[in-house]
């Protein structure tokens, strides 16, 4: 089915460094030499053959850190993006299907929801609540799924319309069968690259958030807690801070290479193949 | 107009003309494909060459290519295309800049899309000779009056400041070939210009067209699939196939003589002997007192309809868009809940919501649609659309179930290889026959066809009318067969239903509709049909009794 060779360059690109990040943070505690929080020389080591990526303000090991951070980054990253999906693609597709009260009352609390700026409402409710991961991914995963109910509702709207939707309405068929085999397989496409853009998103808010401390707490660090960490080098010429930012820029672009890729071979409404 | 230096008489010599373009399959290398094959035609001055053959066979790449245009990275590869003396094809960019609007001129089919709808008609008509510089602005909106009096366009002086939305569909029609005409052209090229048209509405337009060429003695391509249409205006036909020439004669030859198979059929399309049959004692579905509504019941677009069908046999909805056939459909399906009347099937009412009817009322009752391209979910294959219903009524799953897929795939005269084929990979036909399948997979006593051949090409059409015939031979369903086409009537109805502005106007048994004396819409309509004759224009614009609404 799938030939290598007939993969565009840039989306080979993207497709092996987003396997280098994801064997990284799978693999976290093989591959890398030192432990997370272990000191091991002095703060803001430069680059040498035994330390790769020199060491943090406090002498950590940098290359270990940022494979554990990859771990916590991705991990954190991917839960909260598969929440807003499923939670913002299932709400805007019953939206649409059952029209109504039901869509005016769930469209009017998405826009209360989405007029309050995402920053903002991420750093009260975290504020108040317990900062744990599963608040952390639950804030995140909420507040995107605004994004990606407004999405998925505009999509699924238009596709409710069309002759095959009303065969099988006529035919009698359910409202799951309407929402996840006739609707579903067609709003994929736009899905798809709306997912490349809002997990990278949820890297970036998380990067954030951990920046402004109310995100993974130490001695865990996510890379944008690291950035923070390390941002202090900046103003003496040492580059640690710039390591981490250099990965979530990284791993922004090499996740779009894909999700373009993929979203090239799905829309083509020529049919179902590929 | 031009610098005529061609041989007298002969305007457009295309010569061997081959075109190709490049198609990228899925999953396949990008291949080149010819899409014309070494076509010659000539064309002398003020004479009309009508193009015909069914879609794909390249009739509106050919008449492109007399303006050196390939839409959509079509590429024009060998052949001379000689316009008034000269090969337009080495004059380059700025060649075709000059040629284009000025000694060619375009009628598109659909003139709605054509308009850009964010400016006033006047402006749109002579915009092609102003650029040219070949009149001021104030001789070229005389000249564009005069030829919309002409085209006998309603409020001549005035109509040009309306907005495209503003007039309707035959109007708008009518203005696109006014501007076409406007910077008075050499040729121009009719590009299914009344397909999309009501026949009523049709018939107006084409009478326009012919007249605005006659009076003005430009030369014409008129590119068709509709036989009856091109034999009103053309003086010479050329019958094209797969990008091949098949046929090229005078119009009289063509459909009174024709000499290949393939126009032998396309000149008897319409002729399905249809024995009709007598109503049975009781109607298994009767409509009574139907009146629906849009927009919370102020838009009525049904008023007190009444109609009957019995098992077994084919009803036929006739009338022009916007006379509520569609709806009524609605209406018995649930789609639309009539705001007062009853639907009774098999001596119960049906319930009136879709919603509330249980799942048995809808098996009953089954649906097919116009645009078969969107009534299948372009992400499931043929075996997942046919099989589905049976799943979902009869519980079939397995084997089982493919196994029926596979007997209904043989019913509708496809192979069992189709079952693993997505929509996108099957012809217009082929789609139009799953849809039936898929329609007959419930085992029902009632399919409502809404205009299930209008969107496909005649010979397919046919073949679709005797299938759908075919099967009710066999499986004694009955049809509510809507359409604008009557001869499509003639051919399946046992009886008939006329609608008119939301209300049946004439109703009954085949023969008893279709016998004179008939009521004034009922004539226009049975009038409006193009006939296979030469001059059955004239004679129909001359006989008939009232005026075409002109939408």
């Amino acid at each position: 089915m799938l030939d290598i060779k007939r993969i565009p360059i840039p989306a080979l690109i993207g497709i092996v460094l987003t396997a280098m990040f994801v064997l990284a943070a799978i693999f976290g505690p093989l591959i890398a030499p030192h432990g997370n929080g272990e000191i091991i020389g002095d703060v803001w080591e430069p680059m040498t053959a035994a330390h790769w990526l020199g060491t943090d303000n406090l002498g950590r090991d940098l290359l270990s850190r940022m494979i554990y951070g990859a771990r916590i980054t991705l991990f954190i990253a991917v839960l909260a993006t598969a929440l807003s999906f499923s939670l913002g693609a299932i709400l805007g597709f019953s939206a649409a299907v059952f029209g109504g009260w039901f869509d005016t009352l769930l469209s009017r609390l998405v826009d209360l929801l989405m007029s309050i700026p995402t920053l903002i409402m991420g750093l009260v409710v975290l504020s108040v609540l317990p900062s744990n991961l599963v608040t952390l991914i639950l804030v995140m995963g909420i507040l995107d799924s605004t994004r990606v109910y407004r999405l998925s509702r505009a999509v699924a709207v238009d596709i409710n319309v069309m002759d095959y939707v009303e065969a099988a309405k006529l035919r009698g068929e359910g409202s799951g069968w309407i929402i996840f085999r006739e609707i579903l397989p067609n709003a994929l496409s736009p899905l798809v690259s709306e997912l490349g853009l809002r997990f990278i998103y949820a890297v970036l808010f998380l990067s954030t958030l951990s920046f402004l401390g109310l995100g993974v707490q130490p001695p865990d660090a996510d890379w944008g807690a690291m950035v923070k960490e390390n941002k202090d080098g900046i103003v003496f010429g040492i580059g640690a801070a710039l390591i981490p930012a250099a990965a979530i820029a990284m791993l922004a672009i090499s996740v779009n290479l894909v999700a373009d890729w993929v979203l090239n071979r799905t829309t083509s409404l020529k049919g179902g193949r590929g | 107009m031009a610098d005529s230096k061609a041989k007298p008489g002969l305007l457009l010599d295309i010569r061997n003309l081959r075109i190709e373009a490049t198609v990228y399959p899925p999953g396949e290398p990008p291949k080149n494909i010819v899409l014309v094959h070494d076509v010659s035609l000539t064309l002398e001055k003020g004479k009309v060459l009508g193009l015909i053959g069914e879609s794909g066979a390249g009739k509106s790449t050919i008449g492109l290519s007399s303006m050196g245009y390939g839409r959509g990275g079509v590429r024009i590869t060998g052949g001379e295309v000689i316009l008034n003396g000269r090969d337009i094809m080495k004059g380059g960019k700025e060649g075709f800049r000059k040629l284009r609007g000025r000694e060619v001129c375009y009628v598109a089919q659909s003139a709605a899309a054509a308009f850009n709808p964010a400016h006033r008609l006047m402006d749109q008509v002579v915009e092609a000779t102003l650029l040219h510089g070949m009149a001021t602005r104030t001789e070229a909106e005389k000249r564009a009056v005069a030829l919309f009096k002409k085209l006998s366009l309603p409020n001549p002086e005035t109509i040009g400041e309306r907005f495209p939305h503003q007039v309707s569909g035959g109007q708008l029609q009518r203005v696109m070939t006014a501007m076409a005409l406007c910077s008075e052209p050499d040729l121009i090229v009719f590009d299914e210009p009344t397909t999309a048209l009501d026949v009523t509405t049709q018939i107006d337009v084409l009478a326009a067209i012919k007249d605005a060429i006659r009076d003005t003695g430009v030369a014409a391509l008129y590119i068709t699939h509709d036989l009856a249409v091109v034999a009103q205006v053309s003086d010479e036909i050329m019958v094209l196939r797969h990008g091949r020439l098949v046929e090229c004669g005078d119009t009289r030859q063509i459909i009174k003589e024709p000499r290949q198979d393939y126009t032998r059929a396309l000149v008897s399309v319409h002729e399905i002997e249809h024995a009709e049959e007598k109503p049975g004692a009781t109607p298994f579905l009767s409509v009574k007192n139907i009146t629906a509504a849009y927009g919370g019941g102020n838009v009525k677009v049904l008023r007190d309809i009444s109609v009957e069908i019995y098992p077994g046999q084919t009803l036929a909805v006739v009338g022009e868009s916007g006379s509520g056939k569609s709806t009524l459909a609605r209406a018995i399906t649930g789609l639309l809940p009539p705001v007062e009347g009853t639907v009774t099937f098999d001596g119960r009412p049906l319930a009136n919501r879709l919603a509330d009817r249980p799942k048995e009322d809808l098996r009953q009752l089954q649906m097919i649609y116009q645009m078969a391209d969107v009534a299948m979910n372009p992400r499931q294959t043929v075996g997942t659309i046919i099989g589905r219903p049976l799943t979902f009524y009869f519980g079939l799953r397995g084997a089982e179930r493919d196994n029926r897929v596979k007997e209904l795939l043989e019913e509708i005269e496809m192979g069992q290889g189709f079952i693993n084929r997505y929509p996108a990979e099957l012809s217009g036909g082929q789609k139009q026959r799953v849809c039936i399948a898929r329609a007959l997979a419930g085992k029902p006593k009632l399919i409502i066809c809404d205009e299930v051949t209008s969107a496909l090409d005649p010979l397919v059409a046919n073949g679709i009318l005797k299938l759908l015939l075919n099967l009710q031979q066999i499986e004694r369903v009955a049809y509510l067969f809507i359409t604008h086409d009557i001869a499509t009537v003639k051919s399946i109805a046992d009886s008939i239903a006329v609608m008119y502005r939301g209300e049946v106007v004439r109703y009954g048994s085949k023969s008893k509709v279709l016998t004179p004396p008939f009521d004034d819409y009922t004539d226009l309509l049975l009038s409006s049909v193009p006939a296979m004759e030469i001059g059955w224009l004239e004679q129909a614009i001359g006989g008939r009794k009232m005026a075409s609404a002109g939408h």
